[in-house]
């Protein structure tokens, strides 16, 4: 155990030594690590970002909430059965709302339309986009701004008066207890179809949408983009291993009579092994940390540049590149370090 | 003051070889390098092996410092049976009972003279401090102590083969072997190296010379010739030799 241990520091001078006589060529051939850690990790930062920003879109939809609509949150097939379906009126909550009241223990607080009701302005030459337009009078008072995507809340009852002749509108209802979601939505669909009127064997011309559901839809796209995002990168890294690779076979070669001769004097086959592995691990881990300091750079330039780019850097993934970093000089080193290991001593002492 | 010579009794037996043989594949055609050698080397004898190349000399080198097998026969190193060993453990046996000494010296060269010596030590898992005393202990020995922190690009060719031979003292082994020691060295400093090798016979070590110079042959006090494969000749120059007939040094 002991003797291993003064293998493995001995086998890290040897690295350090290694790298510091051939500086050009361990630069060089840390470079395509130093790439692809740099490729790796600012995909890890987007992915990361990303699935953070579809968090926070989620949360602003409230996990307690129960969206009526006409189309369903998911992708659907048979697209005509849902175009005819009748649309969802504004009106509908005062009726949700008396039947909620009118159930004992009911898993429903309150029902609320609400309305997409964006529009482009246009004055003189200039143009703005998605804004919500409250009116050309003045029959409104803004009291205060909250930072919601977007959105204006008023009472019902101006809502009515105002919009409902557009009202082409969504129910959203809340929930007394999240934990009860499955029930509430029965609840719901009961009213709902005491609502629409239908007939036991009539099947609902309504959705009843949950932010479950919607993150189950996107989820999968996340993943995918993920994957695939890491998949490619993880290329540019595989190159890089390449690199290390061929460079420690050729290590290996030049130095096939130091190796004879570490034989000699009694080097077991583990230690020269573990010494043309620690070597290409090194170098990786070199490169690892380098690139992962500049993908670092990146990101804060990226992040000061461009506040709303989905970019996050977290503490995770600096381990991670670092356990990436070990597993390809591993990888990388491995073939090399198994040929010298099988060398035969006499044969490596000839060798010149 | 012993002289060249004084009549010692030899010691315990080290090296005992028992008919071995060698064969090597080249493509279609098998080499065979030993034809059945036998060889008995005791403790504290200085025994130089020659031979014109081909004569099955580098293999017989190579099977006395277990960096091979033979083929057949028996091989028994102070009593342990090495010709059934595998790489591990002959790595064992050349780290502890075999110090050898190369002609092309055979120095990490980016190393300094004390991490070369202590390298024999790390194999054998000495703690560190143990591995600094030592090797320094050695290199001093052989005359290098203001030098031991030198690389070999830094030293004579002289005092690279010193540092080399420290390095195969340095962990007190049963045998030196020294295959041509001094090769790559003027005649001046091959003579002081040839000095080293007696000094350390004389000190008690066994001392095992490859060589095809009669010049540095004739430092040792025993002398096998091989020729074809086989032992031709084996001289008790100055030692009596026990179990071998006892030929002049004559002709080879």
């Amino acid at each position: 155990m002991k003797r291993l241990l003064y293998e493995l520091s001995e086998s890290w001078k040897i690295a350090a030594a290694q790298m510091r006589s051939n500086l050009t060529r361990s630069t060089l051939t840390a470079l395509g690590v130093i790439i692809g850690i740099i490729a790796v990790t600012l995909m890890g930062t987007a992915v990361n970002g990303i699935s953070i920003g579809f968090d926070k879109s989620m949360a602003v939809l409230g996990d307690d909430v129960l969206y009526v609509t006409q189309w369903p949150w998911k992708p659907v097939d048979d697209w005509w059965n849902y175009r005819d379906r009748k649309k969802i009126k504004t009106d509908y909550t005062e009726t949700l709302n008396r039947m909620i009241a009118a159930t004992p223990n009911s898993n429903l607080v309150i029902a609320v339309p609400t309305s997409n009701l964006m529009r482009s302005i246009k004055y003189g030459g200039n143009q703005v986009d998605n804004v919500f337009v409250l009116g050309t009078t003045s029959d409104f008072i803004v009291i205060g701004l909250f930072s919601w995507d977007s959105m204006v809340a008023m009472p019902l009852g101006a809502f009515n008066k105002y919009f409902s002749a557009k009202s082409d509108s969504d129910v959203r209802v809340k929930v007394k207890d999240k934990t009860r979601l499955a029930d509430a939505k029965d609840e719901l669909t009961g009213l709902m179809r005491r609502v629409r009127g239908l007939p036991p064997e009539k099947k609902d011309d309504f959705s009843i949408n949950e932010q479950q559901a919607f993150k189950s839809t996107l989820d999968p796209v996340k993943n995918s983009i993920a994957i695939a995002g890491l998949f490619i990168t993880g290329l540019s890294l595989f190159v890089g291993a390449i690199g290390i690779m061929n460079i420690t076979f050729v290590s290996v070669k030049e130095r096939t009579k130091e190796i004879g001769t570490r034989k000699a004097l009694g080097a077991r086959r583990r230690t020269i092994l573990l010494q043309f592995l620690i070597e290409s691990t090194a170098l990786c881990l070199l490169g690892g940390f380098i690139g992962l300091a500049f993908a670092y750079l990146m990101c804060f330039g990226i992040g000061k540049a461009f506040p709303s780019f989905p970019i996050h850097f977290s503490v995770g993934l600096v381990f991670l590149s670092m356990i990436v970093s070990i597993l390809t000089g591993l990888f990388s080193g491995f073939a090399p370090a198994w040929t010298a290991s099988r060398l035969d001593p006499v044969a490596a002492l000839r060798y010149e | 003051m012993e002289t060249r010579n004084s009549i010692r009794p030899p010691g315990p037996v080290v090296i005992d070889i028992e008919n071995i043989t060698k064969d090597y594949v080249m493509g279609e055609e098998v080499v065979r390098a030993l034809r059945g050698v036998n060889l008995k080397i005791h403790r504290n004898e200085y025994i130089a092996i020659m031979g014109p190349s081909g004569s099955g000399k580098s293999t017989l080198m190579n099977m006395l410092g277990c960096l091979d097998t033979p083929t057949s026969g028996r091989y028994e190193f102070n009593g342990k049976n090495v010709a059934e060993m595998d790489d591990d453990e002959l790595a064992a046996v050349r780290n502890r009972e075999i110090g050898f000494v190369f002609q092309t010296f055979n120095l990490l060269p980016r190393s300094t003279s004390l991490r070369n010596v202590e390298l024999p030590l790390i194999y054998a898992g000495i703690q560190p401090e143990r591995r600094v005393e030592r090797a320094t202990q050695v290199l001093t020995d052989v005359g290098l102590g203001d030098r031991i922190h030198h690389k070999p690009n830094e030293l004579s060719g002289g005092q690279r083969q010193r540092v080399a031979i420290a390095r195969a003292l340095v962990n007190g082994p049963s045998i030196i072997l020294a295959d041509e020691p001094t090769g790559n060295l003027d005649s001046k400093t091959g003579e002081e190296i040839m000095e080293l090798l007696e000094d350390l016979y004389r000190r008690g070590n066994t001392i095992i010379l490859v060589t095809h110079e009669r010049d540095i042959a004739a430092h040792a006090r025993r002398t096998v010739h091989l020729r074809d494969g086989l032992i031709e000749m084996d001289h008790a120059g100055f030692i009596a030799e026990l179990d071998m007939p006892v030929a002049t040094q004559t002709s080879a």
